[in-house]
């Protein structure tokens, strides 16, 4: 029968990327001084699933790879090699080589192995040089393979063998059963048209008070008259061959007398007996000849449904793979193949299965006494009916609820990559860095997290560059040594927030101002609050840093950090001490499927702005209106003055033109920016299911997605820091007629 | 039909053997370490346990320990998945009471083969 | 409007097909019939509402829910720089759908009504588009006559691509005339 193993190979590669993971924080969180032997099995367990998986689905050149990895981490958990830094530096490129390598594989590209074969050649180096044991056992196995092949060839026989089988007497303990092998013997010698005749010898056999049941006092001479190579009859024995005495007779040399002098009337008795021990032991009543018409019928029956099913499914795997590539047929091959496996699944704890179950069976509760209902209905069971409607009004909302927590994940997962770079970094910097995380499991979205990903690693990076003085620098102004970066992750409200903090010498006012000024982004008479000025490191073309360096860019980042969190409509922002440190905090939503909307009405359209957003609504007054540059408003709200636009204006919805005095604003905030919006009238607030507007029209500006109202219309979903961002309209304003 | 309990960490080992045996016709249970092996093998008897070496919370050979002790697990077969070409494994195995053992890398057919020759 | 849908498919004679035809929808807009391959058609509705969308083309009327699914309405009309006309109970909004490099895109175009299905064979349609004035070529694949009617074969791929540049220059006529 066959099975085709690349559908365990998503499962394989899954396993292993997780597999390398846990390798890697455990190197990291290696104490080289006080080794935590627990922990060198961790990695070896890890290194060692990755060589087994790898050999068992075929993909050789991982298995030969991992192998010697996995030897080296034997021997340290052996205790024959002491774990040196040099082993965890060396270990730590593995991981990243054999990342690269199953990347590749799971692209079904072939890998490129040059690097591996470096890492090889070091291993075997460690291997050979420092311990001539290692290298004398291999050579040792290598020779035991060579005698076992040389035997192999010799032992053509056609005659036969003589086997002298004297087990240990707890062989049974062990689940070995005699039985089996005689007939797996038979077995063997009948497929060579042979036979096999088992003689048993009593000698051994206890005074009965003295027996006891679970031994085995028998042994046996087995005649196997057939044309077999011994190293099958040695395989039979395998398992038996260190406790056991086993000798092997050519049958040719045997002295054939001695088969008929042991072919004696009480044979068949003894044997019986065997069997009736085997029985014993086994539960197993069938002779040797129905066994082996049972295995036939196991092997065709459940063989043919398998082929079946197998056949089906991979009509349906290239069903899906035709349809895959005739969506995306521009692009190349491997990396659509890569980002599909990488977007294809998703791991979700049983408990979350689990309690989706629950609220499913109970919406079809309620659906099926809904359905009651509506089939007897009358004016009198109205409160039913609206009992019902609730009921199915929480069902609905504890099933979104759980479904959306299908695809949460602990932010482990973004923040796991962070202490290898902190280490990497630090030694290429030549800093000394303390990482503290704090909140991993705190859930966001799967989508958000793979998103932030980038984003925070800059943040880090930047924090580890910019942010965090040199050792001396810090003992210098009576600071520890090493810095601390800490991340830390909590929910608040409906959103999560992200931090990364250093305590390092915080951000530089003067130097930022300067920079700006210099760079154009502000003249250099303008009065900027802190947080003004702080919040020009995010401005496009900005970078403080004197020397560029590896590390943090050249300048591009801060900004592009901050576009890729509004995308995820997200927010950043920094606030920072002198001598002190800093504090970048970004403010995510928990996911980008959902989103609790502000209903507004603009002449006939209804639109959506996110709750998280908006500050107040107000009605505007004359007394708070300046008028600016000609029509330009601006809005003076506490000690803000707040820019206001007429969303029909950007819009370019054809409506008369408003009058300020008396409307209804809606103060927003995007990219720490407050704007006012001009609306006609404020609905209510409800969630939102998300819906794309790029997949089947395109990317509007300030406009980040679509949804579907309860009464089957669309809305759509304004994009406030789009709108913050979006290029000064020359025309818009004109509209805007004076109160 | 024969009854086997499948132990391995791995979740891609897992599924093979249980995908490989199911097929074969036999009745897999799996479990993905050794205590849960035990747990799973004290309430139910299986006719065969397969079982990894290198596992978390308890190891293949202390499962095999463990399940000589119990009344029921005397006598039944139980197959070690190992890598280990070196014989100490095999013979730490041997000692707690295995009955034999299935070298990695193998194939389905080779699994089901010696499956097959054991539970006859 | 399925029912529209239903009865020109009867209209097509069964097993009138040879190894080159291939069906297509027809349509009329300001008295010509244009076709589209029926293989690109999802489905034929009715006129409704839109929701308007912000700065986009005058040919894009908005986008409408289609079970759950966003989809923008494109008036052809006002694509073929036709005469606007009020849209009437016949007016007909037929779902295509094409595939593109970033998967499947569904539009639906505004036309005056729905006219037939044909069986045409590649063999019978003439490549002449410039014969027909006042009329915007790029969209048509070629032209076909049946019954003496000539019909206006569609490239529907092409009439699904909201041209970028086209938008840009849309909003700077917007600008403009402001």
């Amino acid at each position: 029968m066959s099975i085709d193993l690349s559908q365990f190979h998503q499962v394989f590669f899954e396993e292993s990327f997780e597999g390398l993971d846990i390798m890697e924080s455990s190197l990291l969180a290696l104490d080289l001084s006080e080794v935590d032997s627990e922990m060198i099995n961790t990695i070896f367990r890890a290194a060692h699933s990755i060589k087994g998986g790898a050999g068992t689905f075929g993909f050789m050149q991982v298995s030969s790879f991992t192998h010697v990895v996995e030897t080296l981490l034997d021997e340290i958990r052996g205790g024959e090699r002491s774990i040196e830094q040099e082993h965890v530096d060396l270990f730590l490129l593995c991981v990243d080589c054999l990342r690269g390598l199953m990347t590749d594989l799971q692209a079904g590209t072939e890998p490129d192995m040059s690097q591996a074969d470096e890492l090889k050649a070091k291993f075997e180096a460690i291997l050979a040089g420092e311990s001539p044991d290692a290298a004398n056992s291999e050579s040792i196995e290598a020779k035991a393979e060579g005698s076992e092949n040389t035997s192999a060839a010799d032992d053509t026989s056609d005659i036969g063998w003589k086997v002298e089988f004297i087990p240990c007497e707890d062989v049974l303990c062990t689940g070995n059963e005699p039985y089996r092998m005689f007939r797996e013997l038979q077995d063997l010698a009948e497929a060579e048209n042979g036979s096999v005749e088992v003689v048993p010898h009593l000698e051994r056999l206890p005074e009965f008070s003295k027996m006891h049941p679970e031994m085995c006092y028998l042994s046996w001479t087995i005649f196997v008259r057939a044309a077999i190579e011994l190293s099958d009859i040695e395989e039979i024995f395998e398992w038996v061959v260190d406790d056991c005495d086993i000798r092997y007779q050519r049958l040719a040399d045997a002295d054939l007398s001695s088969i008929e002098a042991h072919h004696s009337p009480d044979t068949e008795e003894t044997s019986d007996q065997a069997e009736a021990v085997a029985a014993d032991n086994n539960n197993e009543n069938v002779s040797v000849e129905e066994t082996s018409e049972i295995d036939v019928a196991i092997s065709e029956t459940p063989a043919e449904k398998i082929e079946q099913v197998t056949e089906k499914l991979a009509q349906a795997v290239t069903q899906q793979a035709k349809k895959e590539t005739s969506v995306a047929p521009a692009k190349a091959p491997s990396k659509t193949a890569a980002k599909a496996a990488e977007n294809t699944s998703i791991r979700v704890s049983i408990d979350k299965i689990d309690g989706l179950i629950n609220m499913v069976g109970e919406l079809v509760i309620t659906q099926s006494m809904l359905g009651q209902l509506g089939q007897e209905f009358d004016v009198s069971r109205i409160q039913r009916l609206q009992e019902g409607l609730s009921q199915l009004e929480q069902n609905t909302r504890e099933l979104q609820e759980s479904v959306m927590k299908i695809r949460m994940l602990p932010i482990s997962f973004a923040f796991s990559r962070f202490p290898r770079l902190v280490r990497d970094l630090s030694k290429q910097l030549d800093k000394e860095v303390d990482l503290v995380m704090l909140g991993e499991s705190t859930e966001l979205d799967k989508t958000v997290m793979e998103k932030i990903g980038d984003p925070l690693v800059h943040l880090v990076r930047n924090s580890l560059d910019h942010g965090l003085e040199s050792a001396e620098e810090r003992t210098a102004n009576g600071k520890s040594s090493a810095g601390t970066i800490t991340l830390n992750a909590y929910h608040h409200g409906g959103n999560i927030v992200i931090e990364v903090k250093d305590d390092g010498a915080g951000l530089n006012k003067d130097r930022i101002r300067n920079k700006a000024i210099e760079k154009g982004l502000i003249s250099d008479d303008e009065v900027l609050s802190d947080s003004q000025v702080y919040d020009l490191i995010f401005q496009p073309g900005f970078s403080t840093a004197d020397v560029v360096s590896d590390v943090s860019g050249r300048g591009v980042g801060m900004d592009v950090v901050r576009r890729n969190i509004a995308e995820l409509n997200g927010s950043i922002d920094v606030t920072s001490t002198p001598g002190k440190g800093s504090l970048f905090s970004i403010r995510l939503p928990l996911t980008l499927a959902i989103l609790d909307g502000q209903l507004v009405k603009v002449g006939e359209e209804v639109y959506i702005f996110p709750l998280v957003s908006i500050v107040e609504s107000i009605q505007l007054e004359k007394s708070m209106l300046n008028n600016i540059t000609g029509n330009q408003y601006v809005m003076q709200l506490r000690n803000d003055y707040i820019p206001i636009i007429c969303l029909q204006d950007i819009f370019n919805i054809d409506l008369e033109k408003k009058d300020l005095e008396g409307a209804m604003l809606v103060v927003v905030e995007g990219d720490n920016e407050k704007i006012g919006i001009v609306v006609d009238e404020l609905l209510g607030q409800q969630q939102v299911v998300i819906k794309s507007l790029e997949q089947n029209y395109q990317k509007v500006d300030s406009i980040s997605g679509a949804t579907i109202l309860g009464d089957g219309t669309v809305a759509l979903i304004v994009d406030i820091s789009g709108l913050n961002n979006r290029p000064l309209d020359k025309n818009s304003d004109d509209q805007t007629q004076a109160a | 039909m024969a009854t086997i309990l499948a132990v391995d960490d791995s979740a891609s080992m897992r599924q093979m053997v249980s995908f490989t045996l199911k097929g074969a016709g036999y009745d897999v249970q799996e479990a993905c370490d050794g205590s849960e092996a035990l747990n799973i093998a004290k309430t139910k008897k299986f006719d065969l346990v397969l079982s990894d070496v290198n596992m978390p919370v308890m190891d293949g050979i202390e499962l095999v320990t463990e399940l000589r002790k119990l009344g029921d697990y005397k006598f039944v077969p139980v197959l070690m998945l190992t890598t280990e070409s070196a014989g100490d494994k095999k013979m730490a195995g041997k000692k707690a009471g295995a009955t034999g053992w299935i070298v990695k890398p193998f194939n389905p057919d080779q699994l089901l083969n010696t499956i097959k020759k054991v539970l006859g | 409007m399925t029912n529209a849908a239903q009865q020109t498919n009867n209209d097509v004679s069964p097993g009138s097909g040879s190894e080159d035809e291939q069906q297509y929808l027809t349509f009329i807009m300001a008295g010509e019939e244009y076709g589209v391959d029926i293989l690109a058609v999802q489905e034929i509705r009715g006129w409704e509402a839109t929701t308007v969308v912000p700065n986009a083309p005058d040919y894009i009327k908005g986008v409408i829910n289609l079970r759950g699914t966003i989809v923008p309405i494109m008036d052809l009309r006002s694509r073929f720089n036709l005469e606007r006309v009020e849209y009437s109970p016949v007016t007909v909004v037929i779902i295509l759908k094409v595939e593109t490099e970033r998967g499947e895109r569904v539009m639906g175009i505004v036309v005056d009504a729905v006219s037939d299905v044909h069986s045409i064979s590649d063999s019978d349609t003439r490549n002449s588009p410039e014969l027909i004035e006042d009329l915007n070529t790029e969209f048509i694949r070629s032209l076909v006559s049946i019954d003496d009617n000539m019909i206006i074969l569609l490239d529907v791929q092409r009439l699904l691509t909201i041209d970028k540049q086209l938008l840009n220059l849309a909003a700077d006529v917007a600008a403009d005339n402001e």
